[in-house]
């Protein structure tokens, strides 16, 4: 099993970085998708695509959920729901270092040199970046709707 | 620990901090023993290049029992690729670096 760590520093404070995170509308600004659920344990959650038909790109359950500073879900493309091979997962931890929010997202339980590990390497840098500009700036880093490469392009 | 560009510049501008973000690259989540293997650095080089690196926010660790993992973080060099290369550009620039790859592995 393969993890992945990364880590970003954001002007901002914990309630506002959970909420970019587990808010529809906040998330299709920096992540070109509709992350949707009631995030609480048990609960299932989507990542929706923004296209007419709002087919979902990836979804999962909520392991584990603090607000504002832990969010554990597990991970899986639609049509392999129930295959735990296939299920990965995903951490968010949301910490308070002075002025400034330390986000973790650990990707673990991941299969090494899989599609799905090809694809997290290239799309978390590229969405936390753009979760930073936009707390950080209100500006959207680039437009990721209209991207169509990366994480979820794998996925 | 707030990285700033500065030190995530500083951090980059050696030789063997580089290679040892190529082999995290290589290996995630490796030891710092892992990583002092097979290099001619000792032991206290590595800690202190990891411990520059960890600063600009390019590894981050995590515990695991009493090791200590370092994971690469890209994060930071992302935010610098965004701040220069615009979204339009995204598609013309990975096709050199394509053409590129592409040529080179040709002459080998």
């Amino acid at each position: 099993m393969s993890d992945f760590v990364y880590v970003t520093y954001i002007k901002s404070t914990p309630q506002k970085v959970w909420n970019a995170i587990t808010t529809p509308e906040f998330t299709r600004q920096y992540w070109g998708k509709a992350m949707t659920s009631d995030w609480k344990p048990g609960s299932k959650w989507d990542m929706v695509n923004l296209d007419a038909g709002g087919s979902v790109n990836m979804t999962g359950e909520i392991l584990e959920s603090a607000p504002p500073s832990l969010l554990v879900i597990s991970w899986v493309k639609p049509e392999n729901r129930g295959d735990k091979s296939e299920t990965s997962r995903v951490t968010f931890k949301i910490e308070l270092q002075g002025d400034m929010v330390r986000l973790d997202v650990i990707h673990d339980q991941l299969q090494p040199g899989s599609a799905m590990e090809q694809g997290i390497t290239s799309g978390w840098p590229r969405v936390l970046s753009g979760l930073k500009t936009l707390l950080e700036t209100g500006n959207i880093l680039v437009d990721l709707a209209a991207y169509k490469g990366g994480c979820s392009a794998a996925a | 620990m707030v990285a700033d560009e500065d030190k995530v510049f500083k951090a980059l501008a050696d030789a063997s901090r580089r290679q040892l973000l190529d082999r995290l690259r290589h290996k995630n989540g490796q030891t710092l023993q892992e990583l002092c293997e097979g290099h001619d650095m000792s032991r206290q080089a590595v800690t202190k290049h990891l411990n520059l690196l960890e600063e600009a926010n390019l590894v981050a660790t995590t515990k695991r029992g009493r090791e200590k993992l370092h994971f690469l973080n890209p994060v930071p060099i992302n935010e610098i690729y965004t701040r220069w290369i615009g979204k339009f550009e995204q598609d013309r620039v990975q096709a050199l670096h394509n053409l590129k790859q592409a040529l080179q592995e040709k002459d080998q």
